[in-house]
């Protein structure tokens, strides 16, 4: 019954307040009552009786408010005391208030935007998708080809009789996920589009928690039979923008690559399907595979590898059980296929971390974003408090009569603490402002191909505002501590004393000041050192070398699988199209190669056998290999060190053959030249005729690999992109290249006409540029922030010692002289802080070396250049005080 | 009859408990009974009662409740709640055990 008599006594102290204290009231009044009576009785006269009852209580009020101490609420009745009497001083001050609250909406506000992007990216990153925390990527991994760095074994996408296997043999798993995106051109009415689509598992709609707002999903047999369930469920959006949300558009059929689906479902709005970055606009099942995903049909085959799968762990299962459990099975499967999956295990691996789609490249980039806007909140923190020990010297009186009619320190604090809290409440909300203004602000930064539209939103959930409020209670700890504790150490007697001129420079509390500003110049340095470091490296990828000469080199395509062109009358159309753009005036050359170098399509891979190399036990040779028509290198400017180019003659009725690139003779050929030499990929044995030069295949960071190239018709695909060696501009060759297209097929045209450059700019430089525009942004606010505390830090100064200034310029300083002698204080500040930040630097920049392409974390440019922008920011901020310093008057000074 | 001696630290709680066992009684009363039973020599800092009374309320071991005294005054009156006698038995074991152990340590020297 105890805890039932304390909380009643609690509540009633906390709610019924008044009640409480009146009682209190009376029972002093009672006791002194006693008290005067018995004095009375021994003959004192009643006036001196109540005082004597007075002084031996030993002062009413004194007792009246220990006793409420008693009572122990007193903390929420001071805490609204404060909130009141805070509110009151924060409005009387606006110019303080508002520039402490602007310094924290600013840091707060990008901790949120930054959280709610990896929220909505990263965490939870497809909306509509139920349970996501239990969703995992399923990747492959490849343990033969993970002879490359620390980075353990190479991952790889899923083969499709893999997943089924999958799928039948785990039992900690309620579903996987079959997920592959690829695009098309769409032409609905008189309009063609590019549209990006996934091929996927009957389960994918049911699996996700997803329920198509019109129709139905997928259903198990829709994933059997090749080609043989063309249905297809559309986007809202395709819906609504293109179909009118025609509300009869279930059973109509839309030319899908050449194939007539039937819509069988809208699925609901607010879904985008499962890859982070592009929204998805229509689904097809997997028995389409062949006439989207190019590579020939792949459900049968255990060694290609596509499938980029998601699974859904059952309730309750930890993501280490699943995982033993389907290494388990990748192990049978091992032992049961050795021919394709020796050497392959899978990796489960949370949404955050997958190894494709977005993800893979916004991580490095979220994660570094958010260290940088947490830096920036560091630094917001500390100019408000350098604002409010400014405030605390002039509140100096104030906080002496509070201690000298015996408040304690715990009492001042919490007083301090409470309008530190104010402060930031009020930040929140702007910064949640501010984060609500930013969450689709991130596609900015991404440059888009024509016509499609990236998704890359933010989300504001509770998460961001559980996050938020945390950031909120963190930042008021370190802004209003330290000023808190300032101004419990209230020296009575010293500030009874007048106050007496002081002496510019480093004294008591103006140390903890300058300390403050030390730690945001030094903070400032790291974020301009990492923003320089990143722009030298997007330097060196715009200009390095990737393997061919991007210099007078266009990359365009005629999208012939959407036109539904079946191989021969590809063949025909290309062969016509090379034979004409070669005609057009400044063309050098032109050739066709299935996929572009430096895109998200990936290269044919095969295993791959050679006349004459044993490989290892567990060694399964394989290369990735690319299908380019005659003239291919000469239009790239790939040098062929050995051999000759492929020619009009090796089509599909000669004699098979390929060219390897060096890595490949290295490989396998221990450096002898391979030309006349056999290999065999997939089942074919192919000739060697030549070697190419090593280039870059994907991206600028990947290692050397084997390659090779077949010649287009004899492996062949109707998909195919058209570069073009000339140096006429983009805009003069699509004229001239749109004119031959339509000759030779009205209907088609070609798609946009960019440089080499452009198109590699768009893929490899993309996270380059993000993370140089956002590191841009934050470094300036950053620096920004900084110089606002080096000038107030130096006005405070100034505007503190205008005696000492006016005593010197008495005696006869020159301008010159102060200026100097308050530029060297603040430069000397600086000059600390850049020391602290630069080893501060050269530990961090480490972290993001992945970023880094051919850059040294600690390259000497990036420090300098960060010296040289940070002393100027640092002279600008102090010179004005510097200048003021000047124009004091030496009589009013004096007199003052 | 020498100078009032100030109440040892924390035993104040144990006399109020003591004195309340055997009736209830105001803050007043509390006061002057401590200073009769004790002869005149232990003296009970009167500002110092009022926070202790609020205490031990607040802890449960007394509870208070408005009654008329002797002269028709209205008085808050203080009792002990069953938790309190328990704590008061404990507390007074404690004291003697204390009190004997001075005693035998300052007698042998």
């Amino acid at each position: 019954m105890r805890w039932y008599h304390k909380l009643r006594l609690r509540l009633r102290s906390l709610f019924r307040k008044q009640d409480a204290d009146r009682e209190l009231d009376d029972e002093i009044e009672s006791h002194l009552r006693y008290q005067i009576d018995e004095n009375i009785a021994h003959g004192m006269p009643p006036d001196e009786a109540r005082y004597a009852a007075l002084r031996s209580l030993g002062g009413a009020t004194q007792v009246k408010e220990e006793c409420r101490d008693m009572r122990r609420v007193n903390f929420f009745d001071n805490f609204a005391q404060d909130l009141r009497f805070g509110i009151r001083m924060l409005w009387r001050n606006p110019g303080f208030s508002s520039m402490a609250v602007l310094c924290l909406t600013l840091g707060i506000g990008a901790n949120a935007a930054v959280f709610s992007w990896i929220e909505g990216l990263l965490l939870r990153p497809f909306p509509a998708v139920t349970h996501q925390d239990r969703l995992v990527v399923v990747a492959g991994t490849n343990r033969a080809a993970g002879d490359k760095g620390a980075g353990g074994p190479e991952l790889t996408a899923v083969s499709w009789p893999d997943f089924l296997d999958f799928r039948a043999n785990c039992t900690q798993f309620d579903s996987f996920i079959t997920d592959k995106i690829m695009g098309t051109t769409i032409s609905i009415g008189d309009r063609a589009e590019r549209v990006t689509g996934s091929v996927v598992s009957a389960n994918y709609f049911d699996a996700l928690g997803v329920h198509p707002l019109l129709g139905r999903g997928f259903e198990p047999q829709d994933e059997t039979g090749r080609n043989s369930h063309p249905v297809t469920v559309i986007s809202y959006w395709i819906w609504k923008e293109r179909f009118h949300a025609d509300p009869n558009i279930i059973g109509k059929t839309q030319m899908l690559n050449g194939v007539q689906h039937t819509i069988i479902g809208v699925a609901p709005q607010g879904f985008y399907g499962t890859f982070v970055g592009w929204p998805i606009q229509f689904w097809v099942p997997v028995s389409m595979q062949e006439i989207f995903e190019p590579g020939g049909y792949k459900l049968e085959d255990r060694s290609a590898r596509w499938i980029e799968g998601f699974a859904r762990l059952r309730d309750g299962v930890t993501i280490e059980q699943a995982q033993e459990e389907i290494s388990t099975v990748a192990k049978q499967l091992e032992n049961q296929y050795p021919a394709t999956n020796r050497g392959h295990d899978i990796k489960l691996m949370p949404l955050w971390a997958a190894p494709f789609n977005g993800a893979a490249e916004l991580l490095p980039i979220l994660k570094i974003t958010l260290a940088v806007v947490f830096v920036v909140l560091l630094i917001a923190c500390s100019n408000v408090s350098n604002l409010l020990m400014v405030r605390s010297f002039a509140r100096q009186h104030e906080m002496t009569i509070r201690v000298a009619i015996g408040a304690r320190l715990g009492r001042l604090l919490q007083q301090l603490l409470t309008e530190g809290l104010i402060l930031s409440s009020i930040a929140v909300i702007g910064g949640l402002t501010v984060a609500y203004w930013c969450r689709d602000l991130l596609v900015v930064f991404f440059p888009a191909p024509a016509g499609v539209v990236a998704n890359l939103k933010g989300e504001i959930d509770w998460r961001v505002l559980v996050f938020s409020a945390a950031v909120c209670l963190v930042s008021t700890l370190i802004f209003a501590l330290v000023p808190a504790i300032q101004a419990g150490k209230v020296d009575i007697a010293g500030s009874l004393k007048s106050e007496s001129g002081s002496v510019f420079g480093a004294r008591g509390k103006s140390r903890i000041r300058s300390l403050l500003v030390v730690i945001q110049v030094s903070l400032c340095f790291v974020l301009l050192v990492s923003a320089v470091l990143l722009i030298q490296s997007m330097q060196r990828i715009r200009t390095s070398d990737p393997g061919f000469l991007t210099e007078s080199l266009l990359t365009t395509g005629v999208d012939l699988v959407a036109a539904g062109y079946n191989a021969p009358r590809a063949k025909d159309f290309q062969t016509r199209l090379l034979d004409r753009v070669r005609g057009l005036t400044g063309v050098d050359s032109a050739s066709l190669a299935r996929v572009r170098p430096f895109s998200y399509a990936t290269y044919s891979s095969d295993l791959i056998t050679i006349d004459g190399y044993t490989p290892a036990p567990d060694e399964q040779p394989s290369a990735e290999y690319n299908q380019v028509t005659p003239d291919y290198f000469r239009t790239m400017g790939i040098p062929l060190l050995s051999g000759r180019d492929f020619t009009g003659a090796d089509d599909e009725t000669a004699a098979p053959v390929a060219i390897v690139n060096e890595k490949m003779v290295a490989k396998y050929w221990h450096g002898e030249d391979p030309v006349g030499k056999r290999i065999q990929v997939k089942d074919k044995w192919l000739r060697v005729i030549g070697v190419a030069k090593l280039a870059k295949y994907g991206s600028f960071a990947e290692a050397p690999k084997p390659f090779l190239y077949v010649p287009l018709r004899q492996d062949f695909s109707v998909g195919a992109n058209l570069n073009i060696r000339t140096s006429q501009d983009p805009a003069a060759i699509a004229s001239g290249l749109t004119r031959i297209i339509h000759e030779l097929d009205a209907n088609l045209a070609p798609s946009e006409v960019i440089t080499m450059r452009q198109h590699i700019n768009r893929s490899a430089l993309r996270s380059q540029q993000v993370a140089v525009a956002l590191l841009s942004i934050f470094g300036g606010l950053a620096l920004l922030l900084a110089a606002v505390g080096l000038y107030g830090v130096m006005s405070y100064s100034v505007s503190q010692s205008t005696r000492e200034l006016g005593l010197r310029m008495a005696l006869g300083a020159r301008p010159a002289h102060l200026i100097r002698l308050v530029l060297s204080h603040g430069l000397l500040l600086t000059a600390i802080g850049v020391a602290l930040g630069a080893a501060a630097a050269l530990l961090l920049t480490r972290l993001f070396a992945t970023l880094l392409y051919k850059v040294s974390p600690r390259d000497p440019l990036a420090f300098g250049l960060a010296l040289v922008v940070m002393t100027t920011a640092s002279f600008a901020a102090c010179f004005v005080p510097a200048w003021r310093a000047t124009r004091t008057s030496p009589v009013r000074a004096l007199r003052d | 009859m020498g100078k009032p001696t100030d109440l040892v630290q924390g035993t104040l709680d144990l006399l109020i408990l003591k004195t309340l066992d055997l009736q209830s009684m105001h803050g007043w009363g509390i006061a002057q009974r401590i200073r009769q039973i004790s002869k005149e020599v232990l003296q009970v800092n009167q500002g110092a009662l009022y926070p202790a009374l609020h205490r031990l309320e607040q802890q449960g071991w007394i509870r208070a409740k408005w009654g008329e005294s002797d002269n028709n005054r209205r008085a808050k009156y203080y009792s002990l709640t069953r938790d309190g006698s328990k704590y008061l038995r404990q507390q007074q074991a404690q004291w003697n055990r204390l009190s004997v152990a001075i005693a035998s340590v300052l007698e042998t020297t």
